[in-house]
């Protein structure tokens, strides 16, 4: 990380790759993750902080291995108001940003992802699924479930 | 039968490579370029060309370009803009994933024209595979010696680093993208001139993904080969039309710009879903007003669209029919561009909520007649704020109340959505009980 850092011409331009390496690292960006990553930077801790509240795709929080990112954007709610969340939150047991019993799942709502041409849709683990039926989702996550994967880095 | 020049190497599984893209005449134009022409004979091309940015603005691409003065300093950027999160729109992913070497050579040539020496491909992390594709194949194009230094043995050196965000709507916004990249907090930066102030305050320049696709082809083909691609007098090149909602192939389709919007619906889109009627489109993403279907012959072109008083934005066609309340869409809508407010400037910050909540009262059945004229109000103040962000978001509320009026007013006169029993296929899907 440190060498990335060095190649940068401009360092705090790489402020979010950092933290998705931290969180790569935690599952999360926990507290002591941000700091370390602030002093690396040479950013103070209220800097990245600002950084890291600002986005979608950096988990200030404990989330489970595949943080299930759920459009809410108005062509998939065109196709499911909002029962895709719902149906995923009732099959795992959670409420938004909660972490699911076996510590697999996180559901999160998510602006419009770029698959509309297949609402409803959701995004696990960098991968585009669309249209979703019920039965759809039980199979994606029955597979994650038992089928190993790489993690897609950033996730 | 139209031929398509973007998509033309499209491949049903999978990205055209580096030799396919090659054997299609792929950056044949960027020899050319650092052989034989200048920087200035390159803009020139472009600003004849008439090609206008497809990343919602539709500013004239070789004009932009010139407003770098020409004793500014080095280095300078460009800006490939692949944030993409407009609403509806997916034609970047789509073009990407087809042809990554017809974007890479277009922002080598962006970068040849302005003379820049880096580019930053700005990408959102939904896209995050697309992300990992694009650096593949920019290590690719600089072993095939594209990229790098003294590019084909010419003066010319130019680097590409794919740089990613980690989502946010208003990164998309040129001026916020500049301070995104440089890890500030991205808020949008009006009062300065990118072109001169960009980047670390280095002349500075972004482009939409797809505006610079059609440089490589303007360059070998010509400025009025170009033009003539056009169905429309004053439109000029192909348009990658994404069409989504109540249609029976949503996809992203690249037809001549200007093509009208019954032939996109009814061709390819393959017409309305069974059951669904056209009740209105948004033609050009979420920030673009609802267009009834008195429209429907209208031609998707910068111009024609404005004359009827629309806006081709992203030319991201999402489809409703008339089982969908647009009370209810308009609130989603609101409920994300209040969301996503990058909270910088108080007409937004506050005035996008302001909306959001008389919408949900008015949706819940507790609306009164006065509330129209307090979201008229609303709606139009989103113009003192400091980026296109707000008027953008406020365009579906003024769309709603020009031309829906009267499904507001069922609303507030039965205290209750009138859709809500209408009929709606899809609740039967996810509430197979009820
Ligand atoms: C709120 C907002 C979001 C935007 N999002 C994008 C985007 O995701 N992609 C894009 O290319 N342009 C986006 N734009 C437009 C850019 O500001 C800029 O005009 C464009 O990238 C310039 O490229 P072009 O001249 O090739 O169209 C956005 C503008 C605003 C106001
Ligand atoms: S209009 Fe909205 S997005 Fe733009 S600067 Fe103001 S608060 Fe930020
Ligand atoms: S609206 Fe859901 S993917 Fe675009």
């Amino acid at each position: 990380m440190q060498a990335e850092i060095a190649v940068a011409e401009h360092p705090r331009e790489q402020a979010i790759n950092i933290m998705y390496a931290v969180q790569g690292h935690y599952g999360y960006l926990p507290d002591e993750g941000l700091l370390e990553a602030a002093e690396l930077l040479d950013l103070t801790p209220l800097e990245l902080e600002e950084l890291a509240t600002f986005y979608d795709f950096i988990y200030r929080r404990p989330v489970g291995k595949y943080v299930i990112h759920v459009c809410d954007g108005v062509v998939c709610w065109m196709f499911h108001e909002n029962s895709v969340f719902e149906y995923l939150c009732q099959k795992l047991g959670v409420c938004a940003g909660e972490i699911s019993a076996d510590g697999l799942f996180t559901v999160l709502p998510t602006a419009c992802i770029g698959f509309c041409d297949h609402a409803p849709a959701m995004l696990v683990n960098g991968r585009l699924y669309g249209p979703l039926t019920p039965l759809l989702i039980d199979e994606i996550l029955e597979k994650l479930k038992t089928e190993y994967c790489d993690l897609v880095v950033c996730k | 039968m139209f031929e398509e020049v973007l998509f033309k190497n499209r491949r049903p599984d999978r990205p055209a490579t580096l030799d396919e893209y090659r054997q299609s005449g792929g950056y044949e134009a960027l020899i050319e370029a650092v052989k034989q022409r200048t920087p200035d004979e390159v803009r020139q091309l472009v600003t004849d060309s008439g090609l206008r940015g497809r990343g919602g603005a539709g500013f004239p691409t070789g004009r932009k370009w010139g407003f770098i003065p020409a004793d500014a300093g080095f280095p300078r950027y460009v800006v490939p803009n692949t944030d993409e999160m407009e609403p509806g729109t997916f034609k970047d992913r789509v073009l990407v994933n087809i042809d990554p070497h017809l974007v890479i050579e277009g922002i080598i040539l962006s970068g040849y024209a302005v003379r820049a020496q880096t580019g930053f491909f700005f990408i959102r992390p939904s896209y995050e595979l697309d992300a990992q594709l694009i650096e593949r194949e920019v290590e690719v194009a600089r072993q095939a010696g594209f990229l790098g230094n003294n590019i084909l043995g010419s003066e010319f050196s130019f680097e590409l680093v794919v740089h990613r965000s980690a989502g946010r709507y208003i990164c998309g916004e040129a001026t916020a993208q500049v301070n995104a990249i440089q890890g500030n907090r991205a808020h949008p930066m009006k009062d300065r001139h990118m072109a001169s102030d960009g980047l670390w305050h280095r002349p500075t320049i972004v482009n939409n993904a797809e505006t610079l696709a059609c440089v490589p082809h303007i360059l070998r083909q010509g400025a009025e080969w170009f033009k003539g691609l056009a169905r429309t007098k004053t439109g000029a090149g192909t348009k990658l039309y994404c069409v989504s909602g109540k249609v029976n192939q949503p996809g992203c389709y690249e037809l001549p710009i200007g093509t009208p919007l019954r032939e996109i619906i009814e061709g390819s889109a393959g017409g309305m879903m069974p059951g669904s009627e056209l009740k209105a489109v948004m033609p050009g993403g979420a920030s673009t007003a609802y267009m009834p279907a008195k429209y429907y012959d209208v031609e998707m072109d910068f111009d024609p669209l404005k004359a009827v008083g629309h806006r081709l934005g992203t030319a991201a066609i999402m489809v409703f029919d008339q089982n969908t309340c647009l009370v209810a869409a308009t609130l989603n809508l609101m409920e994300y561009f209040a969301r996503e407010s990058c909270g910088y400037c108080t007409p937004c910050r506050e005035g996008l909520p302001y909306i959001r909540d008389l919408l949900w009262r008015i949706e819940a059945g507790e609306g009164r007649e006065e509330f129209i004229p307090m979201l008229q109000q609303m709606a139009r103040h989103m113009d003192s704020s400091y980026c296109a962000f707000a008027p953008g978001a406020a365009e579906s509320v003024l769309g709603l109340l020009k031309y829906f009026l009267d499904e507001i007013r069922e609303h507030i006169s039965q205290k209750k959505c009138p859709f809500a029993e209408a009929y709606r296929p899809h609740r039967k899907l996810w509430y197979p009980a009820e």
